[in-house]
């Protein structure tokens, strides 16, 4: 069945998943639902602790068995040991069929394939798969679908009763022996832990892993112990350094400074660049160059920014520091000096369902009046793909980027037109993540393409001076230079599913086709 | 020309390949890795065997590892390859 986004969701799918196809962003706005609650065990005895000897205790005492949905959070990226760690002992006791919901796998989760191939995992959800596991799903080795959820979809499948997680594991930076959980003050520190929250209020069993265990009680807490049922104190959840991984450095590369500057150039021409805005930025080398020219022209300006949105980095932080913004709003840290902010009393932790999530009584994404993202693919209906790499292999993460693009008053894609030899401008997208509807403005180094849905920032755009071109022109230039790419051949099985905020079906992902 | 010694040109950098020649068993071996190998393959094939015709190269072992360069760059390192390969400094502006 056609989806709103023109692509053709098989009658299978929709079988198999009971699940509608993408219908537009606002299709389910004002939809009334009831939220389902955890099974919660009481501790009404005085005294004691939660502490459990290790992983392997803690697990049977969660009763773990096949079949079971377990849940991990993505704050490590790159240093994640959690899941690993947890994995190997349920692997070891030979569970099978267990489906892992994680609000972001990557490259630190190349052990989990093994698990992938002997059926102890046959199904994944999370926001996307970097690595070795993507490499997995995409050649089919996963027994059931993977299913892509941005960060407020993944709130939604969890409260909506969709995602019913058996144990919950939170990697604590510092906890307490009854579960009172923190993302700062130990020797592992993340931050904070957003996409944990609603694990830890939806979750049958909850499990505070942590390796800084600290005298009761660790206040304010980041996650309650009314929420946690075991403890377990282990050597290392993690290591930090790695957070910052492959973004977050200032760049030095003209080109991304020049978008950078394009970026901002547009932002100050739009009616919304006043007093008091809202803005978000993803963390690749331009967005991250964009918010550090952006903090130039406020201060010129004396325009003060109301507040900031993140996926936090430094630049952002540095704007609380410099007082050009009223308070930082977080759900996750992308460098250690913006973990090391959430101590500022301005700078405020959030969930990922107040960031993020569709199915709540409104979320911050919906008053956000930037957002600059990036992509891997934009087709010339707007459309981004963010987890599918041009070569069909999963390879991305959709995070919150469909989330913010659909609330965001001015959504901004910054790309280079070729990224390497592949053109990010193309005719199709490999795989829709993020709707053309909700894509505002494309910045590329050849020029920038406003959606043309937006006549209004078409017209306060006549007198300024930037490279405009329209959609198309920038997709011609892109192969006047690398040439038209041959479309990638794909088998018909399925192997992922990227499913819109809401729930629909924005897209499948098949088999990549073995190269004879 | 002929391959007289074998030589490289390229690096492995992204957006660059590396190609090596070495003496052949009188026809063009080609061996190509790439990193756009499911979208460009054969478009980087055609470019690398035309190159070689005019150069007039008949018997050539020829390896390339590509990382997404584009076609006047995958040009200039083979011809770069075959002029090392036939000890001498190309020509440069006749072939342009």
């Amino acid at each position: 069945m056609l989806n709103n986004v023109g692509r053709d969701i098989p009658e299978e799918v929709i079988e198999t998943t009971k699940k509608e196809v993408f219908k537009g962003v606002r299709y389910y706005d004002g939809h009334v639902y009831e939220k389902k609650g955890p099974e919660t065990k009481c501790v009404i005895r005085s005294g004691g602790d939660k502490l459990v000897a290790g992983i392997r205790d803690v697990l049977l005492k969660c009763g773990i068995k096949d079949g079971m949905t377990l849940s991990f959070h993505h704050h490590f990226r790159d240093g994640d040991y959690i899941v690993n760690m947890v994995m190997k002992e349920v692997h070891e006791l030979g569970i099978k069929d267990i489906t892992i919901c994680a609000s972001s796998l990557g490259k630190a989760h190349d052990p989990l394939c093994d698990y992938i191939e002997d059926g102890t995992i046959t199904q994944i959800q999370s926001s996307g798969v970097r690595g070795r596991v993507g490499q997995a799903i995409s050649e089919g080795k996963l027994k059931g679908y993977a299913i892509m959820r941005s960060h407020g979809g993944r709130v939604r499948a969890i409260e909506s009763g969709e995602v019913k997680i058996d144990i919950a594991f939170i990697g604590a930076p510092t906890c307490d022996d009854y579960g009172n959980c923190r993302g700062i003050g130990g020797v592992s520190n993340c931050g904070v832990l957003s996409y944990s929250m609603v694990d830890g209020d939806y979750a049958d069993k909850v499990v505070a892993i942590t390796d800084c265990l600290v005298p009761f009680p660790n206040f304010p807490a980041h996650i309650s112990m009314t929420k946690v049922d075991y403890v377990v104190e282990v050597e290392a959840i993690g290591n930090p350094e790695k957070i910052a991984t492959g973004a977050a450095k200032p760049t030095t590369d003209m080109r991304k400074l020049m978008m950078a500057d394009y970026c901002t150039q547009f932002v100050i021409n739009t009616p919304y660049f006043k007093d008091g805005f809202s803005y978000q930025t993803g963390v690749g080398g331009a967005s991250i160059a964009s918010t550090i020219s952006l903090a130039k022209v406020m201060k010129e300006r004396n325009i003060r920014m109301g507040f900031g949105v993140g996926g936090l980095t430094k630049p952002m932080c540095d704007l609380l520091l410099n007082n050009q913004v009223d308070c930082l709003l977080d759900t996750q840290d992308f460098d250690l000096d913006a973990v090391k902010s959430v101590q500022n009393m301005k700078h405020f932790r959030i969930s990922a369902s107040e960031y993020a999530n569709p199915f709540n009584k409104g979320a911050i994404v919906n008053k956000l009046d930037f957002v600059i993202l990036a992509t891997l693919e934009v087709d010339v209906n707007f459309n981004c793909n963010v987890v599918v790499g041009s070569d069909g292999v999963i390879t991305g993460a959709q995070g919150g980027h469909p989330d913010t693009a659909a609330g965001a008053k001015c959504t901004v894609v910054l790309t280079p037109l070729l990224q390497g030899r592949t053109p990010a401008v193309c005719n199709e997208v490999t795989t829709v993540t993020t709707p053309g509807e909700s894509i505002d403005v494309v910045i590329t180094d050849y020029g920038i393409a406003i959606n043309p849905a937006r006549q209004d920032l078409i017209d306060c755009m006549k007198e300024v001076k930037l490279p405009f071109k329209t959609i198309e022109e920038l997709r011609d230039i892109a192969f006047s230079i690398a040439g038209e790419p041959k479309k990638v051949a794909f088998e018909d099985r399925v192997v992922g599913i990227i499913e819109s905020r809401d729930g629909t079906i924005m897209d499948v992902v098949r088999q990549v086709k073995k190269r004879a | 020309m002929k391959i007289v010694k074998p030589a490289v040109a390229g690096t492995l950098e992204s957006s660059d390949c590396q190609v090596t020649v070495e003496s052949g068993q009188g026809e063009v071996e080609l061996e190509l890795t790439s990193s756009v190998i499911s979208q460009y393959g054969e478009q980087i094939e055609n470019v690398i065997r035309e190159t070689l015709d005019k150069l007039a190269v008949e018997s050539v072992k020829i390896t390339v590892v590509d990382k997404g360069a584009l076609d006047c760059t995958i040009r200039a390192r083979v011809e770069c390859a075959v002029y090392r390969a036939n000890g001498q400094t190309g020509p440069w502006r006749e072939i342009a």
